[in-house]
């Protein structure tokens, strides 16, 4: 990744299409996008304010591709681009945003304002301005495959432990099964017992599946820094694998950028549609649910709320199954304000978590989250992304609450009928 | 140049012109925008674009409620004062005549004291508008000279229009003259500024909609 501010410039210019154009032609200023954002209501700096983060793509769409922005920068009049400017933009850009996207749905005139700010971290990424800890787990997902460095014997090992613990098989590189779980690097070193759920969950409901050993890596570190190129070799492994393997689904784990990677961002990365299927584990297991192949028993009396992550509820549109699924094992399931598509993030996602100049501004903005879990005062808190489990976990320890997390997928593999 | 000319001048050519930049202007910025293109999705859609975008451009219009306690004062005054400047300009019947001889049809007209109570309001709210813009940390922070001469744009057809009504320090042709004037520089200024939101916000709400829906979420 040899950077430079022309390769940043292009990288902009790049982004811009006529989405950009419709955004930024209507701004009005009006600051509202702040309040939306967790970055600004608690740590109120009014550079935080969401649209101000785009202003290095606003000034290459002005320059660039308006009338009056073309003869302004022949009369030396443009805002300059440089590097020292892309350097105040950084931490703005990747230590005080998540890409949660609740400013998208907040501005009066409509403006996607995370679209924005993710196009705009292809600029800083490619100029050299992208958090050192960023550049690190990219390089890592590109050389080792994973960006915490996991390799396949570490997984091999997990998938050994789970085996013995179950008593099933985990399917590894099999030919024509219906579906190849992917999985995060969290899962495997921090939280096996998502395999072990999984395993429990598809023996039960008598699935083909597979996880493969050319691809099991379901994090993207180049859609989080912002590289489109490292994206989509990310995303190339996958689509290999699983034509490979001829599976007919691949599932995303409990991650929420994962899912947005694979899901969402994916096949425009690699510019072709894929063949086959991409579904949330979320979406599988509430389909299971419906046929009548997951079948829960036992009831959870304790009062348990559900935490959206963003890029699975409100970027990603994952927001009916995790309820669906929760009410089938919950006496006292209890909404957190704003659960849903506008849910406040926990402040770790969009690669803020891996960035450990940000881990201050992280633990300070969790306070949104604290709000709004005193509120409801649950039991237990269930999430389906390991990012948000580790970061929710660390913040309530921050703020000295003792609430357990929960996985949906490993809570339900816990009320499996026997 | 008399009154009487400076009033013909600035009905006439100085009109003519202002609307001929204001129509070219804003061609030419929607045109800017579509000619961008955008690249079509290949991800498997959940929802319609369509039928997402249509919604959104409707539904952004009522914020949900966290916002509005968030966001209350620009979200009243907000309302307040777009509500005012469509009843001032597209209700008063001296108006309507003008938008009669250049488009051939008409509507119905409110009448005039209920015009010029809404042209106060709107005077009123827009100052509080600045005040606000002043005061608060996030607008100070965002706010660009544009902002300012946009905002002075915005009120001065409404103060020469309420001054031109109640013939308030002029004769009557110079007050007139000075109010055509005063909307002859917001028509110029409107393709270049800020102002183009209240034609992009409907593209800008389509996409936002129509990103949000392919996923299926209603933005």
């Amino acid at each position: 990744m040899s950077a430079s501010l022309e390769k940043g410039i292009n990288a902009l210019k790049k982004e811009v299409d006529s989405t950009v154009g419709a955004f930024f032609s209507s701004c009005v200023n009006c600051g509202m996008c702040a309040e939306a954002c967790l970055f600004y209501t608690e740590s109120p700096n009014p550079a935080r304010t969401p649209i101000n983060k785009t202003e290095p793509l606003r000034r290459i769409w002005k320059q660039e591709y308006t009338l009056i922005g073309r003869i302004g920068k022949m009369l030396g009049l443009a805002k300059p681009v440089d590097h020292a400017f892309l350097e105040q933009w950084e931490k703005l850009v990747y230590d005080s945003c998540s890409l949660c996207g609740r400013c998208s749905m907040v501005c009066p005139v409509g403006i996607d304002i995370t679209a924005m700010i993710r196009k705009t971290r292809e600029g800083l990424a490619a100029a050299g301005h992208a958090p050192e800890d960023l550049v690190g787990a990219t390089k890592r997902a590109v050389t080792i495959g994973s960006p915490m460095g996991v390799k396949l014997p570490a997984l091999m090992a997990q998938i050994s432990h789970v085996e013995k613990d179950t008593g099933l098989k985990i399917p590894v590189d099999k030919q024509g099964a219906e579906y190849m779980l992917l999985l995060s690097s969290m899962e495997i070193m921090n939280f096996p017992e998502f395999i072990e759920a999984i395993a429990k969950i598809f023996d039960k409901a008598g699935v083909s599946w597979t996880i493969s050993s050319e691809a099991f890596e379901a994090t993207n570190s180049g859609i989080q820094i912002g590289v489109s190129d490292i994206a989509a070799q990310l995303v190339q492994r996958i689509v290999d694998a699983a034509e490979k393997l001829k599976v007919k689904t691949v599932i995303s784990p409990e991650c929420g950028h994962a899912y947005m990677a694979i899901r969402w961002d994916g096949p425009n990365l690699v510019g072709k549609a894929f063949n086959f299927k991409v579904r949330h584990i979320l979406e599988i297991l509430d389909e299971f649910a419906k046929d009548g192949r997951l079948k829960i028993t036992g009831k959870e009396k304790q009062k348990l709320t559900y935490h959206d992550p963003c890029q699975i509820s409100r970027r990603g549109g994952v927001i009916e199954q995790p309820r669906n699924l929760i009410n089938l094992f919950a006496e006292n399931f209890v909404e957190m304000p704003e659960a849903g598509k506008m849910n406040w993030c926990c402040g770790a996602g969009g690669g803020v978590s891996s960035n450990e100049r940000a881990d201050e501004l992280r633990l300070k903005v969790f306070q949104r989250k604290k709000d709004q879990l005193d509120e409801i005062k649950p039991d237990a808190i269930i999430s389906a992304c390991s990012n948000c489990r580790i970061h929710l976990e660390d913040g309530l320890e921050e703020y000295n609450m003792d609430i357990p997390l929960m996985s949906l997928t490993e809570t339900l593999a816990e009320h499996l009928e026997k | 140049m008399s009154e009487i000319e400076f009033l013909n001048w600035v009905r006439g050519p100085g009109f003519e012109i202002a609307t001929v930049i204001f129509i070219a202007g804003v061609i030419i910025r929607v045109l800017e925008i579509f000619l961008l293109g955008r690249k079509n999705n290949l991800a498997e859609a959940r929802g319609s674009e369509m039928n997402g975008g249509l919604h959104t451009i409707v539904s952004r219009s009522i914020p949900d409620k966290n916002t509005f306690q968030r966001s209350t004062f620009k979200i009243v005054s907000g309302y307040v004062f777009h509500l005012g400047l469509l009843i001032t300009i597209f209700f008063y019947a001296p108006h309507i005549l003008l938008f009669k001889e250049i488009l051939g049809f008409s509507w119905p007209s409110l009448p005039s004291a209920v015009v010029d109570a809404f042209a106060v309001i709107t005077i009123i709210t827009l100052i509080a508008v600045l005040i606000h813009r002043l005061r608060d940390r996030v607008l100070r922070f965002l706010s660009t000279t544009e902002d300012y001469l946009v905002w002075f744009l915005t009120i001065a057809p409404l103060i020469t229009g309420y001054m031109a009504f109640h013939r308030i320090g002029m004769t009557a042709p110079s007050l007139l003259a000075i109010h055509i004037l005063s909307v002859e520089l917001l028509l110029i200024a409107f393709p270049f500024t800020k102002l183009m939101h209240a034609f992009t916000l409907v593209i800008a709400r389509w996409y936002n909609g129509a990103i949000s829906a392919y996923r299926g979420v209603q933005s």
